[in-house]
């Protein structure tokens, strides 16, 4: 069996899904950093320059989910989920004016997830 | 003593061209205060149109202002210090209402540093000057400082009316004219600000846009017609203004957090002094402004053989924290700025739990009473663990911090320079030699020694790797908004002989 990274709640789903009827093709970026950084971003497609220094996480809700590379040596044996919570965030994300902000939550990947990865 | 939030008016407009103007599509967004979610008042909802007129009326305005002397650009900033001045008590209590940071921070820190940024820059463009150079005996170099013209600023919602000061202070003091991007979430002050000094500075060299960073950040920051965009944030956003920058060809600044530690080596133990006591206290800093600071002290290395002595003086202040109503005079730390940054701390918290971290201090949400339960509070919290947990490489901007040990020297500068960010470090030793050695060897833009959290206006702050470049603060700030004119001037009579 195989297993993804990272997946998402029927709740932010349904808002993922909103959002790409509302701006087209969309991806999520993990941010890091000040202020509203450690949260998904979500941009349209061609705003943001994905290139080698991003690895794929998965793809949830037919969206793509990117995090840059160094970020990702510590993240890799975590496995995440998109979820939503009530609130503003800043940044350029496309969740912001909903007065929802996607939010990752985390938890350990075990042996056999970590065996049977996909990506 | 007790103080509250200050009385704000049902609505307000963006600050475009000296006056107040409603969004021209007529939206507004609601900004509710963290300390109880009340509704505070509601601020523009700003698109495209509102930021191209903002950006229009400061490229008129930029000429005249780019002209002024230094000394009348001087008189200015010192006018807009002494309004903050006058007006520091109701600043202090905008600023708690509207990010939920306590009182006595917001009173003591915040404002009174906003004054001084003003008060600083507008000495320092008096004191300044070009430079003349006699390259031989013919020839003259001048260098003449230029403003750049407009400069787009996006400012966090961490420190609102001090990172205002941080970025726009230069800004004006340069000869620049400024359109101002406040975070959605504190609004407030940027407000309260423009309408004090209105009619302080000719119309369009100041202007403040609110609004959502998708609809009104993304205009400003890709926007062909401003000549710099300085932000504050995170790296996503930051990397996405740097793509728009290219597309321009702009400078730009970046200043994108980081992941700070603060070293403890084993001499602090050698008396249990005052000097002691301020270690403890640069330990605990990890929960000043709830620690939604960029260069919060998120990391704590404690050399081995102190570790559990130590930590257990910083367990017990950390435990001494007083939480509550961040009105109080007495309370030391407050709510966290919104309810989704309240979420993602305590989803930290839980991976933490998940990676194998031992809670020593906290380790949850806090819950208050009466109107504060609808509050984001959370208790100040030490995990301790190792240096690969995502608890140590991320910033959760809150009150949380992580603790590890290290053998030696080597092994502290090895763990602290074992991050992505490069923004705060602090150094604690009664040895004179790491008092040195150690902060060299941190690749950091700001080393504390034997001192943290410290942000006079004449040191140049910033940071290296992932959180950023160019500085803020000091007067070298002044050249990240200006260009530097060479004027080359032969006085020899002759050709040069080629054609």
């Amino acid at each position: 069996m195989e297993f993804k990274r990272v997946e998402i709640t029927p709740e932010a789903d349904k808002l993922l899904q909103e959002l790409k009827q509302q701006h087209g093709e969309v991806i999520f970026h993990q941010s890091g950093g000040c202020c509203d950084g450690s949260s998904p971003m979500l941009l349209p497609k061609e705003d943001f320059y994905i290139d080698d220094n991003d690895i794929l996480m998965g793809e949830v809700g037919g969206v793509k989910f990117y995090m840059s590379h160094d970020q990702f040596e510590y993240w890799k044996h975590t496995h995440l989920t998109v979820d939503i919570v009530k609130g503003r965030g800043g940044s350029f994300s496309l969740d912001i004016p909903t007065g929802y902000r996607f939010l990752i939550k985390s938890r350990m990947l075990n042996d056999e997830e970590n065996k049977n990865l996909n990506p | 003593m007790s103080y509250s939030a200050p009385k704000f008016k049902e609505k307000y407009g963006n600050f475009i061209n000296g006056k107040f103007q409603d969004p021209i599509d007529g939206q507004y967004f609601e900004n509710h205060s963290p300390v109880d979610n009340k509704l505070l008042a509601k601020y523009p909802r700003s698109n495209e149109k509102d930021v191209n007129s903002a950006i229009e009326a400061a490229n008129k305005a930029k000429h005249e202002w780019g002209n002024t002397s230094a000394a009348e650009r001087a008189g200015i900033l010192h006018k807009i210090a002494d309004v903050i001045q006058e007006n520091l008590e109701t600043f202090a209590q905008m600023e708690t209402a509207d990010n939920g940071k306590s009182i006595r921070e917001t009173m003591n820190a915040d404002v009174p540093l906003a004054v001084d940024h003003f008060r600083y820059f507008a000495s320092a463009i008096r004191a300044e000057e070009g430079s003349a150079t006699e390259l031989n005996e013919n020839t003259l170099s001048l260098i003449i400082n230029e403003p750049l013209g407009v400069v787009a600023q996006i400012i966090p919602w961490n420190f609102p009316l001090l990172m205002l000061a941080w970025k726009v202070a230069p800004a004006l003091a340069s000869g620049n004219c400024v359109v101002l991007k406040p975070a959605e979430q504190t609004p407030a002050s940027a407000t309260f600000l423009a309408e004090k000094i209105a009619d302080l500075l000719p119309p369009g060299v100041f202007n403040v846009i609110h609004g959502f960073g998708p609809e009104a950040g993304k205009p400003l920051a890709s926007s062909p017609n401003v000549d710099k965009v300085a932000f504050t944030g995170e790296t996503t956003t930051g990397q996405l203004i740097m793509q728009y920058a290219s597309k321009n060809l702009h400078p730009v600044t970046m200043e994108l957090g980081g992941k700070s530690p603060n070293v403890f080596f084993n001499s602090i133990m050698d008396h249990d002094d005052a000097f002691l006591d301020k270690c403890i206290e640069g330990a605990v800093l990890f929960a000043f402004n709830q620690g939604e600071v960029c260069t919060a002290p998120s990391r704590i290395l404690i050399q081995e053989d102190i570790y559990d002595e130590f930590i257990k003086r910083v367990i017990e202040r950390t435990k001494a924290i007083k939480m509550g109503n961040p009105f109080e005079e007495s309370t030391m730390m407050g709510a966290q700025a919104s309810s989704d940054q309240h979420q993602k701390i305590l989803e930290y918290i839980k991976i933490g739990k998940d990676e194998g971290a031992e809670v020593l201090a906290g380790g949850d949400a806090a819950k208050l009473d009466g109107d504060l339960a609808n509050g984001f509070y959370i208790q100040p919290t030490i995990l301790k663990g190792h240096n690969k947990m995502r608890v140590f490489q991320e910033e959760i901007f809150g009150p949380v911090v992580a603790v590890c040990t290290f053998k030696d020297e080597a092994e502290a500068i090895e763990i602290a320079n074992d991050t992505m960010y490069g923004l705060g470090a602090g150094v604690w030793t009664r040895d004179a030699h790491q008092l040195y050695q150690i902060p060299r060897a941190i690749k950091a833009g700001r080393v504390w020694v034997n001192c943290y959290h410290d942000y006079p206006a004449h040191a140049p702050f910033g940071g290296y790797k992932k959180s950023g470049f160019g500085r803020e603060n000091h007067l070298m700030m002044l050249n990240h908004y200006r260009q530097s004119k060479n004027m080359l001037i032969s006085y020899d009579k002759n050709k040069l002989g080629f054609f």
